[in-house]
Formats: structure tokens, sequence, C-alpha cells
């Protein structure tokens, strides 16, 4: 009963994340489409990624630094997706880890997950 | 009220950037710009005691902070401004990504053309109103957390990672020059976040002045042949809208209010 109730938690948490099947359990999509070196080490992104944004979200915000290494528009000119060109969406770098962690993410209300975007008409139709 | 938001440190950045001050914005290689890059051959050189010309000429690195040497303002001459032409707001909202004003009374409108008209004598004027960027802003003073500021530069602006759009700024500004985001957004320009829920007015396009760049109003209103913007440091005493305060008489809006205005208008 209780291994019972444990996989129908399993799967309530990762139905959302619509992941790639790997072996039993589903995984985020991590697709590193441009390989090469990020800002910081591996094990510090993983971990201190939203520390280094907030911070750097500060100093531009009410400082006016506008430094490129720890930019949330740098992380998005490297790691949107080619197909889709965006960061979000089921396969996005950000979407599919913040899924499968269930993480609500809410840069995207206002942030725009696509690089280079040039506003046309502003308002949502 | 205390604010306990991570205050940021100053600049530690791993990789600095060299020789990223003086970028203009594209094909916009401004004066500000070509002064900043000439600077660091410059440097040093003292136009009078105690002002070093690369103090005040130079564009900021983007990794160092904002400083309250420079005081940016706007001077605009209503003069040359011409009723009907509305290249500085429609420039102001492909910049901004703002879009069309289609419902104007909840669409957000950062700058906006005014005419009057004396109904005594017929003397009639138009002119461009948007956020006065105040020496002593009210709607940062009525702010309940801390998201209205001011940045050193003297830059008014909401940080929306704060606001939690009660509104009360747009209350306080005797200027009508906020508003509202009612509606939810998705094709924002990435250098200008912004989404429903929270207030917002002009930036001074904060984003470009940042790396020694004009606002697009400015920009566009040269662009059209009118030369009615003018955007600079106040508190450089050699730059061409400081001379130009001190030639002519200019207006304060309301100066009754001593708020102190960054911008400017000559002519009413």
């Amino acid at each position: 009963m209780k291994a019972l109730a444990i996989a129908v938690l399993w799967g309530l948490t990762f139905a959302a994340a619509h992941a790639a099947e790997s072996g039993r359990t589903p995984k985020p999509v991590i697709a590193i489409e441009k390989p090469g070196q990020c800002v910081e080490a591996t094990d510090v992104m993983r971990r201190d990624h939203m520390k280094l944004l907030k911070h750097q979200r500060d100093k531009t915000m009410h400082q006016g630094i506008r430094s490129k290494p720890h930019s949330l528009n740098e992380c998005i000119a490297c790691h949107a997706s080619q197909k889709t060109g965006s960061v979000i969406g089921a396969e996005g770098f950000c979407q599919s880890c913040h899924d499968y962690a269930a993480v609500k993410l809410d840069c995207w209300d206002c942030h725009q997950p696509k690089p280079g975007q040039k506003a046309a008409t502003g308002v949502r139709p | 009220m205390s604010n306990n938001r991570e205050q940021a440190q100053p600049a530690n950045d791993r990789h600095p950037l060299p020789g990223e001050g003086g970028r203009g914005e594209g094909s916009n290689v401004s004066r500000r710009g070509f002064l900043a890059t000439s600077a660091a051959a410059l440097a040093g050189l003292t136009l009078a005691p105690g002002i070093n010309l690369i103090e005040i000429a130079a564009a900021k690195p983007d990794s160092e902070p904002v400083t309250s040497k420079v005081r940016w303002g706007m001077l605009i001459d209503t003069t040359r401004c011409q009723s009907g032409c509305t290249d500085c707001v429609s420039a102001c909202g492909k910049e901004n990504g703002l879009g069309e004003v289609t419902k104007p009374r909840t669409d957000a409108q950062w700058i906006r053309k005014i005419d009057l008209t004396d109904l005594k004598s017929g003397h009639a004027l138009s002119l461009p109103m948007m956020c006065q960027h105040c020496a002593n802003p009210p709607c940062v003073d009525v702010c309940p957390t801390g998201a209205s500021f001011k940045r050193a530069d003297g830059i008014v602006l909401v940080d929306r990672h704060t606001c939690i759009g009660c509104r009360y700024c747009m209350m306080a500004c005797p200027y009508k020059a906020r508003s509202f985001v009612h509606e939810p957004h998705t094709d924002q320009n990435p250098e200008v976040p912004r989404g429903q829920g929270c207030v917002e007015s002009c930036t001074l396009c904060v984003h470009r002045v940042d790396r020694g760049g004009t606002p697009a109003c400015v920009e566009a209103c040269a662009a059209a042949g009118h030369n009615a913007m003018m955007f600079g440091d106040l508190n450089n005493p050699e730059s061409e809208i400081s001379k130009r305060i001190r030639e002519v008489k200019t207006t304060q809006v309301r100066a009754d209010l001593k708020l102190d205005l960054g911008v400017r208008y000559e002519g009413i």
C-alpha cells in the first residue's frame, strides 16, 4: 500500500515534466546545444544559478551594472533551443528542469525568453 | 520600512570586459560614446581644478555602478515641437515594446503628446509629457515596498521585482506619468522586461543610457528633423543641455511643487 502511494506521488510529480524517458524514471531534458564553457563550473551553476541571477538583477536594476557573465539575457543567448528559439516550453532549458524540480518560474512573466526578440505589438490579443 | 532585498555588492565580476565602455547603440555611436573611447587617451587632462575631462565625459564601463556625478535630464523646446507629430511616442512604443495605444484608458503610455491652447490669446503649444525624473520624486516617497526608486544618476525607475502593483505612485505623481500593466505580455524587448501587475513609466531608456546612448524619443525627434528634445548631463556645466539652460529661460512644470525636475521645457 505504501509503495503504491509513493508510486502515485512520483507519477503526479513528474507527469508534468514531460521529460525524456530513460529507464523507469522520467528525467528533465538538459540539451546543451552550444557546447563550451559556461560562466561558472557546472556544479556551481546547478546549485547557485539563482543566487548569481538575483545578485546581478539587483546590480543591474539599481546600479546600472550591465556586465555580461551573470546576466539573464546572456543565459538566454546561449541556452535557447535552436528548435523553438526559447528557453521555455516543454523541452526548454529552463522550464524542463524547473518542471522536474517543481520550482515555479515567474521570470518569463516579464522577461523575454527568446534572444534577439524585437517587440512587435506588445499586447497579446 | 526595511527592505530585505539582497543588497547589491560592489562589482566583483570574474570576467571584466575590457573595452566595454563607450559602446554605441547600433549605428548610433553617440557623441558621449565617442568621447568615452577617446577618454583613455585624455586621462588626467584637467579642465579646471578638480574637474577632469575623463570624469565628466566618460560613458561608464558596463561593470561600474552609476554615480551621482551625472544627473541625466532632458530639455524640450516647445517652439520646435510640431503639433500632430507623434514620432517620439511611436519611437518609445517600439523601443520599449509598448506597441500602439488601442485602449487609451488602460494601455501603458510612457510618453504622450499634449496640445495646449491659451483660450484668450489663441497661442497654441505642443509638447511631449512623460516622467519628469524629479530629484525629490513623490512616487518614491509613497511606495510601500521600495520598488519605486531614484538611481544615483537621477533616473527614476520601478523595480518590478519588488513592485506589488498597488498604484499608490500613480496617485502621487503630479504628471500622470505612470501606467499600470493590466494585461499579460509576451513579446517584450529583451532589454526592457515588462509584464502584468506592475506599474511602469519612462525609464529615460536606461538600457541605452547605460551604454552611452540617448533615449529613443530624442533620437526620433532628431531623425524627424525637429530637434525639439535634448538629452544630457545636468551636472556637467559644459554639456549642451546645461549651456542651453544657462542661456534661455526654461520652465519646470509645476515648479511650485519644488520637485527639482530632470525634464525642463523651453517656450512655455
